[in-house]
Order: structure tokens, then sequence, then C-alpha cells
């Protein structure tokens, strides 16, 4: 536990003091709301529909970029040889990886959904806790492949091309489950009526987290 | 009595595609003694390194650190190890002494204020401890990379190029420090294909050649100009 919180502390210090992800990934959100607002202008019925698939479009690129970058602080000084000759249990370093990854996307989400709001002028108030909910189990889900994926292609040369070519077919099924729940609680239906989807995100998350946490040492050893 | 050997290297092979880098090579370093390992640019002596710190498996023969098998028991050995390789394993964001508290503690070592600063002190850090490492100098980076080594206490000490990039305060600092860990009863390796300060620490050099050891000789009188003699004489022949 010691050893995943230092990991997450030095990560979540090493951003703070360089801010080089998360203004990046600000700006790219506020980037991608531009471009949706202009494509689907203030029609508020196709908003509607589409709604929740944008807002998961704009996590999962914003995702795919903050993940994406997980381990390139590692690869200066040859830290990621450091951590490889670091005695000791290798999966508290993908847990404290996971753990910072997190923290920043949920972070940047909330950040969007602030924007998204003003943008499309939603009024999100009576829904927020239980797409809360929703974005969290996502959120975790996808965080927990793209951790583990990125720690796999950090040393591939072609690694900007094959980490998205890798994640984005295992996250299918919790993209599809995120955007249905999220739709649902749009519309204003309580979680009881997406149970389902909940259930299979929290079971993705299961699945998922224990994967990481069983194949990291193999992955950090190549 | 003659020490028992912390580096143990016997038939030592591995092959990179078609490409033989280390064949059938032997060499032991026992504790207390620093061998230094010269050969030429390619001759495979960060390859060696790199087998002995597990980072690269050996294709055939079997490497020994400290009573543990490379290919089987890398957690052993990388308790036993500490390695300088080229990079410096410090985060530039971090100051000194968080880049210490992070690695102390992910080795599993419980750290405290004294002990931090008294491995800092040790190489005459303390007065950069909380400057950011993306201030200091390529020596500062070295000897920060070092004070990971005073808090761990390995039995080995992998180092390759140690010398390189350090201010003549700095080397001598190093040498110092060297000499005081063979004291301690630790084992040196260290690789290098200049002829300089390395020299000075080792008590016994070996001629890396062809993927084997071409010499292994003690440094005992030798000059700086009869190693290069027989740097020449084995490398270059092969070479």
């Amino acid at each position: 536990m010691r050893r995943a919180f230092i990991v997450v502390w030095k990560d979540l210090l090493v951003e703070r003091r360089s801010k080089e992800t998360l203004n990046a990934l600000f700006f790219f959100a506020l980037l991608l709301l531009f471009i949706f607002q202009f494509s689907l202008g203030p029609d508020r019925e196709r908003l509607a529909g589409t709604l929740p698939g944008l807002l998961w479009l704009a996590f999962i690129l914003n995702g795919l970029l903050g993940l994406g970058r997980t381990f390139v602080v590692e690869r200066e000084n040859d830290c990621w040889e450091g951590l490889l000759l670091s005695p000791g249990d290798k999966s508290a370093i993908y847990v404290g990886k996971l753990a910072g990854n997190l923290l920043l996307m949920l972070v940047v989400e909330a950040i969007l959904l602030v924007l998204f709001a003003f943008f499309f002028n939603l009024d999100l108030g009576g829904a927020l806790p239980a797409l809360a909910v929703v974005i969290g189990l996502g959120t975790v889900a996808f965080a927990a492949v793209g951790t583990l994926f990125a720690a796999m292609t950090a040393q591939v040369r072609a690694r900007e091309l094959l980490f998205p070519v890798l994640l984005l077919p295992v996250q299918a099924p919790v993209l599809l489950a995120t955007v249905k729940a999220t739709e649902a609680v749009l519309l204003g239906e309580p979680l009881g009526s997406v149970a389902h989807w909940l259930k299979l995100l929290a079971a993705a998350d299961v699945v998922y987290v224990a994967v990481g946490v069983l194949t990291f040492d193999f992955v950090l050893e190549g | 009595m003659i020490p028992e050997p912390l580096i143990r290297v016997i038939g030592l092979r591995k092959t990179f595609g078609n490409h033989r880098v280390l064949d059938g090579l032997e060499l032991e370093v026992r504790a207390g003694e620093a061998v230094a390992v010269l050969g030429a640019n390619g001759a495979g002596k960060t390859t060696l390194l790199k087998v002995l710190a597990t980072l690269v498996r050996p294709t055939r023969g079997t490497a020994i650190v400290a009573g543990h098998d490379c290919a089987k028991d890398a957690e052993g050995v990388r308790r036993e190890i500490g390695l300088v390789a080229h990079g410096s394993y410090v985060y530039e964001d971090l100051t000194a002494a968080e880049n210490l508290t992070f690695w102390a503690t992910l080795a599993g070592l419980r750290l405290s204020a004294a002990a931090r600063a008294g491995a800092l002190a040790t190489v005459e850090l303390d007065r950069a401890a909380d400057e950011r490492v993306r201030t200091f100098s390529a020596g500062m980076k070295r000897r920060l990379c070092l004070a990971r080594f005073v808090l761990a206490r390995p039995r080995v000490l992998l180092l390759d190029e140690p010398f390189a990039g350090l201010d003549q305060r700095a080397k001598k600092w190093l040498e110092e420090h060297l000499a005081s860990f063979k004291t301690g009863g630790g084992a040196i390796l260290m690789t290098t294909h200049s002829f300089g300060r390395e020299l000075a620490v080792a008590d016994r050099i070996a001629i890396l050649a062809g993927g084997a050891i071409a010499l292994d000789t003690a440094r005992g009188a030798l000059s700086a100009d009869d190693v290069q003699r027989l740097y020449a004489l084995h490398a270059e022949d092969v070479s």
C-alpha cells in the first residue's frame, strides 16, 4: 500500500509542477467542445439524442491522450529501468499508476461536464449523482485497461498508434454500457432502470483491475 | 581466507538475433574487490552489466550475483545490487530529497528524515536537497543516483562508465566512495573504454573482446600505459 501510494504521490507531484498533461487535456477538451458546438448547432432535439455519445467521445479522446502519457515520465533518465529494478511486487506500481490516472481523468471529466453544461445550455443538476455513478464506473474500467496497455506499449516505437488500436476494441462493451446508462440518466430515468448496464460496468471494473494487478509484473518485465 | 565471489559468470552467452554479443564469458568478482572491464564500443560491456542486473536474460550460461541466479531469481539479485548505468534514474521535476524518498519507499525502506539527510550529505548534495533535479548538472544527478545505494546498502555495485561526465571533484569523491564500498566488503564490477580514473579503483582488469574475457589480470603496478598496451594487444586483435 505504501509503495502504491508513493507512486501516486510522485505522479501527482510531477504533474502539479509540470502541468504538462492537465493543461494539454484542458485545451483539447475546450477544442472538442467548440467543434461539437459548431457541428451540432443549437438544435436541442438533435442534441438530446447525441449528447451521451458526444460526452463519452470527449471522455475517451481525452482519456487516450492522458493515459498514453502515463509512462512518458518514466522514460526520462531511464526511470523505467529503475522501476524494473526496484525489488518487491510490481503490482503496487500498477495500482499507483492507475490511481493517479483515475484522479487525473476524473478531474478532466468533471471539467468537461461543466463545459458541456455551459456550451449546450444543459441543466445537469438533478441527474448529477446518477451521472457521477455511471462516469465513475466507466472511468475505472477505461483507466484500468488504459494503464496496463500504456505500460505494454511504453517501450514500443509505434506506441502512439498501437495504444489506441489495442485499447479501443477492449473498451467496446464498456463504451456501450456507459453511453446507454448515460442516455437513460440524462432522460431522467432512475439508476434502477439501467441496473443491468451498471452491473456490466462493475464486473468490467473488477475484471480489468484484477487482470492489471495480476499481469503488470510480466508486462513490465517485457 | 579467500572471500566468496559475489559475482560469478559461467559460460555466459547472449545473442541478439544472429549477433552473438557475449560468447562463453567467464568472470568472478569477490567480496572487497573491484574489477574494471575494458572493451571497445559494442564489445558487450553494457550487455554484461544488464545480464547481471537482470535487465536482459542470458541466452545460455549462468550468472550468479550474491548467491542468486540472475535468470531464475531476479528478485533476489535486485535486492543485492546497485546499478549505475547511462540513465541517472531521477525525476527532473522532483527535488533531490523527494527523489530519494520515492526510490527508498519503492524499495520497501522506511526512510527517516535524518537518514535521508545523511545520505544526501554523503554524496555532498545536502545543500541542494530541496532543489529540483532539473537544475542539477550531470555529476550531481550521478551522485544523487549513488545516494540511493547509501540507503539501500547493496552488496554489489554494477557501474557503466561511472566516471563519464563527472568533473574532477566529483571523480575524486566517487573514487573515495568506491574505495570505502570495497573496504566494507562490497564487490564492484565497472565497465569502461577509457584508461582513466576507473583503473585506480580497480583491483583487476578484464579485457572483453570477441564476446569473452580475453585477459584477466591483477592491476598491481600496471600503469595506464601498460594497460593501454595490453588492451591494444588483446582487444584490438580480436576486433
